[in-house]
């Protein structure tokens, strides 16, 4: 059999195991009693301690100071070639090649795996990031680019607005638009492989740097 | 994964193996006390983990009840996004699929996400059957893989193997495989875990179709989920130009709403982490990609039609019925012979494969029924009924047969309870310190306890309750 | 109120004096207590090995003799256990697949199971007291066992029982929680991974350096107590019971 030889009796012979199967099955109500809000109270304070418990670094600053800050800690990291997508404010890259030192890199025309794999940094801004559990959310959309650009460079800053944090996890679902691409960032890559024990760095960013923007 | 489970003997004798490995147990008792208190820990810091385990439970109870409905609408949409969706009735349909599909391209390999559907219907072989290589880029599936070994936990294939084995294993293996590992290596995790990044950065980078699974799909939006912690997801996902996910049918979820559940439940269950690293959603075809779908039956529509044994497909492969199973911890998850382990395979291997091997059979009893499983199991599956619900359909051994029916008989009247236990009495001292036959398993390590001279029956009745 | 004693098969046959210790014990808090002499075997050996119809006839023959008592009271959690968590279900199990079921029995089982108690529950949520007025001098450990912390759910109540005794130095036990590796029938169908159980329990046992291993249940007793006497540990143990029965006048 090859891949376009229809198996059409699969489908209809799984659709009828299952009717077969649960005819007599109960119906199921469905409580949700648990959580679906939090009190917006701390919410930067949270995020940033539970990025941090992750071995991410993070800085909370009033917007005043962004770009001073994007500026410095690439410099102070010595990020070279910086990927920077469409939709970033234009003050952050300047503040990343004038100050921070780095050079701005462009997806357009897109970068080939190999070119984005030679590339030392990324900057974005996100979708959403939760609180409690640390989280940050990229959708592909305007500041953001696309999912590999996030992911081969060795080391990514991300800008988080205060007004882009959810509380909990049920808060951010409902911001989030499930026809994009959706990654969902808990700190730099990590494993339990070993022993069970979580280590940091693997093959996704091995640095992961969050500027929230609070005030 | 290299090999198969096919013809290993049953539990017991690969748990009585198992249980004087000192390397396997020093390894399995330092991971999985590891990862216990780290689940109590984020677990016990969630105020509403009963509420948001009975919504776990009910929604998958629900989308159980209307798998059929669900699964049409999730093919309708992915079909609506560009993607293309396969139906496998078997096993043996879905490795046609696949490789099927990978030829296609004109590929002659794959990289993949870990994938429990793909070890289950063992893709690899059947990959490697059509000179077709798959790499594992999982670290543990990995190391399974260089190792030329099985995987023998859910989450963490590798578990049975400590930090210097790992090392032995990618300095002596790496090489065959691609990029070899520095002579320098140490067992720092760390280092291991940068071995494993140069080992597969270039296989990402190159390689043009991908196999994953997928923790979860959502029937309204046809979106798939897919949570891991390194990044090699996200790379198996993004780059190649082909992706295939072969799901297993019960991994739906009506809603997109319903994730806001499981995204709590499974990490904190599974890790241990308040979130993984990185959890990945997709819809159809995606950032140019293409995109195909393998629904997988394989057994999971015969165990649905079994009215106490559904409740193991709710199961979401988050393991922590095996890390805090006093039976996995001694044994170890190769002495199951199937990719499921622990206690969640005890229940899922003799569904889905039937109970016709002495493997298989001897699997419902590889329990003491202690219940951690079903305390930790964050949908709530009641391990121990299913259990005891299997062993009532397994075929018996004739001598337990006769001894199970003499002993229905005794207790059937007390007046033979009772002259039992008067002989019993009679021939206590009698009783050898060494019990033949399978009772030997019991006198080996420990005494029997001294036969009373009466039983409290007599004595009641001699003494009028005592007050004689 | 009358207080029917479920004495289990186990202790029946091979622990009469824990039997004896209930009855003093609960004399002493002012119950009458009936030992209905028809009782045998709940079926729970019967049931987790997977002989469900032998089972379903051992539990009518139990909801029969038992039936009629404002309070059915057993030492052993997982024979209170066995009724109270497994009957109800196995009478739906085996309606739906196959054993003959008599009409009523579930109906019989509803009533029943609620007046089904633990010792430990029957003293601490039916009669109130956790100060039995006992005396016993010793260092003991307590081990829950599974089917009373995780079936029935006893929680505290034997510990609290326990540190009111007079004279009794209560040391945790590591690992408390952990099953010892009796289970039933697994005890000899997987022998060799229930003596690996039985090893740990016992190594943590004796860290304690207690003179006494208590437990509520003496299945799991006399599987931790073999090893504890096969190693000529010097440990003995004891069934709760037999603790809270103690007293000064007794000794």
């Amino acid at each position: 059999m090859t891949a376009d030889t229809p198996a059409a009796g699969s489908r209809e012979l799984i659709l009828s195991r299952i009717r077969a199967a649960v005819a007599n099955a109960p119906e199921t109500e469905i409580p949700r009693g648990y959580r679906r809000t939090r009190s917006q109270e701390g919410l930067a304070e949270l995020l940033a301690d539970r990025l941090d418990d992750y071995r991410a670094t993070v800085h909370v600053v009033p917007a005043a100071q962004v770009a001073a800050t994007v500026g410095r800690v690439l410099k102070e990291r010595g990020v070279g070639r910086l990927v920077v997508p469409d939709g970033v404010p234009e003050e952050w890259s300047r503040a990343a090649a004038g100050e921070g030192g780095s050079q701005i890199v462009r997806d357009d025309p897109p970068l080939s795996a190999e070119e984005l794999n030679a590339v030392d940094g990324v900057l974005t801004g996100c979708a959403v990031a939760i609180a409690e559990t640390g989280t940050i959310v990229l959708d592909a959309g305007p500041g953001q680019g696309r999912r590999a650009l996030t992911l081969l460079p060795d080391y990514h800053l991300c800008l988080v607005r205060i007004d882009q944090v959810a509380g909990i996890l049920p808060e951010a679902i409902g911001r989030l638009d499930p026809a994009r691409p959706l990654t969902w960032i808990a700190g730099p890559s990590a494993t339990s492989d070993i022993e069970l024990n979580r280590v940091e760095g693997v093959h996704g960013p091995r640095n992961l740097e969050v500027i929230i923007i609070d005030g | 994964m290299s090999g198969t489970f096919l013809g290993m003997p049953s539990f017991p004798r690969n748990a009585a193996a198992a249980v004087q490995d000192s390397q396997l147990r020093f390894n399995l008792r330092k991971a999985t006390h590891t990862i216990r208190d780290r689940r109590l820990s984020v677990v016990g810091e969630l105020p509403d983990w009963a509420e948001l385990r009975q919504a776990g439970k009910a929604i998958k109870d629900h989308t159980l009840r209307h798998l059929d409905t669900y699964l049409l609408q999730m093919e309708e949409a992915v079909t609506r996004a560009g993607g293309k969706v396969h139906w496998a009735a078997d096993a043996a349909e879905a490795n046609r699929i696949v490789t099927g599909l990978v030829k296609a391209t004109g590929e002659t390999s794959v990289v993949k996400v870990k994938s429990m559907a793909t070890q289950e219907i063992e893709l690899n072989e059947a990959l490697a059957e059509e000179g077709i290589t798959a790499y594992e880029t999982d670290l543990a599936e990995l190391i399974v893989q260089l190792g030329d070994d099985f995987p023998s936990h859910i989450l963490v294939p590798a578990i049975h193997r400590n930090r210097s084995e790992i090392r032995e294993i990618f300095l002596s293996k790496m090489a065959e495989w691609g990029k070899p590992a520095p002579a320098s290596l140490t067992d720092e995790p760390r280092a291991l875990a940068e071995a494993a990044r140069l080992h597969l950065r270039e296989r990402f980078l190159s390689t043009k179709v991908a196999v994953s699974g997928a923790n979860f799909m959502i029937a309204e939006t046809g979106t798939l989920v897919v949570l891991e912690s390194e990044g090699n997801g996200r790379m198996c996902l993004t780059l190649p130009e082909t992706l295939i996910s072969v799901v297993g049918i019960e991994k739906l979820l009506p809603r997109w709403q319903d994730l806001e559940v499981f995204l709590q439940l499974l990490p904190r269950s599974s890790t241990g982490e308040r979130m993984n690293p990185y959890t990945s959603s997709w819809t159809g075809a995606t950032e140019g990609q293409e995109f195909h779908l393998v629904l997988v039956d394989n057994g999971r529509t015969q165990v649905l039609a079994d009215e106490v044994g559904r409740q193991a497909l709710r199961c979401i492969r988050c393991s922590a019925c095996l890390n805090v199973c006093p039976v996995y911890e001694r044994a170890g998850g190769h002495a199951y012979g199937s990719v499921y382990p622990g206690p969640i395979g005890a229940i899922l291997t003799p569904q889905l494969r039937g109970m016709g091997s002495e493997l298989d059979r001897s699997l419902p009893y590889a329990s003491s029924l202690c219940g951690a499983c079903f305390d930790a199991c964050p949908v709530a599956i009641d391990i121990p009924e299913v259990l005891v619900h299997l062993r009532s359909r397994a075929r018996h051994a004739r001598a337990e047969r006769l001894g199970m029916r003499a002993a229905g008989w005794v207790f059937g009247k007390p007046g033979r309870l009772a002259r039992a236990q008067r002989m019993g009495s009679r021939f206590r001292r009698l009783v050898p310190r060494r019990l033949p036959g399978p009772l030997g398993g019991w006198t080996d390590t420990r005494e029997i306890p001294d036969i009373p001279a009466q039983s409290f029956r007599d004595w009641w009745e001699q003494t009028d309750g005592g007050r004689r | 109120m009358r207080v029917a004693l479920f004495i289990t098969c186990v202790n029946d046959t091979l622990f009469p004096g824990t039997g004896q210790a209930v009855v003093s014990l609960l004399r002493r808090l002012g119950c009458e207590v009936e030992f209905p002499a028809a009782q045998t075997c709940c079926g729970q050996m019967h049931v987790n090995t997977g002989y469900r119809a032998e089972g379903v006839r051992l539990a009518e023959h139990f909801v029969d003799v038992f039936a009629g008592y404002d309070a059915v009271v057993a030492p052993s959690g997982s024979c209170a256990a066995m009724v109270r968590e497994q009957y109800p279900r196995l009478v739906h199990a085996a309606r739906s697949s196959g054993p003959r079921v008599p009409s009523g029995l579930a109906g019989a089982v509803a009533e029943m199971t609620p007046k089904v108690h633990d010792l430990s529950e029957f003293l601490v949520d039916v009669l109130g007291v956790t100060d039995v007025g006992a005396y016993f001098p010793h260092r003991v450990t307590y081990h829950p066992t599974c089917h009373s912390l995780r079936g029935l759910r006893v929680g505290d109540r034997p510990t609290r029982l326990l540190s009111q005794v007079r004279g009794l130095e209560l040391v945790p036990l590591r690992g408390a929680e952990e099953c010892c590796g009796f289970g039933g029938t697994f005890a000899v169908k997987n022998a060799a991974v229930s003596s690996a159980m039985c090893a740990d329990k016992v190594r943590n046992v004796m860290d304690t350096g207690a003179e006494v291993l208590c437990a509520a249940d003496n299945s799991c007793l006399m599987h931790i107590g073999g090893a504890l006497k096969r190693q000529r540990t010097g440990v003995r143990i004891m069934h709760l019971a037999e603790i809270l029965a103690a007293t000064e006048e007794v000794r």
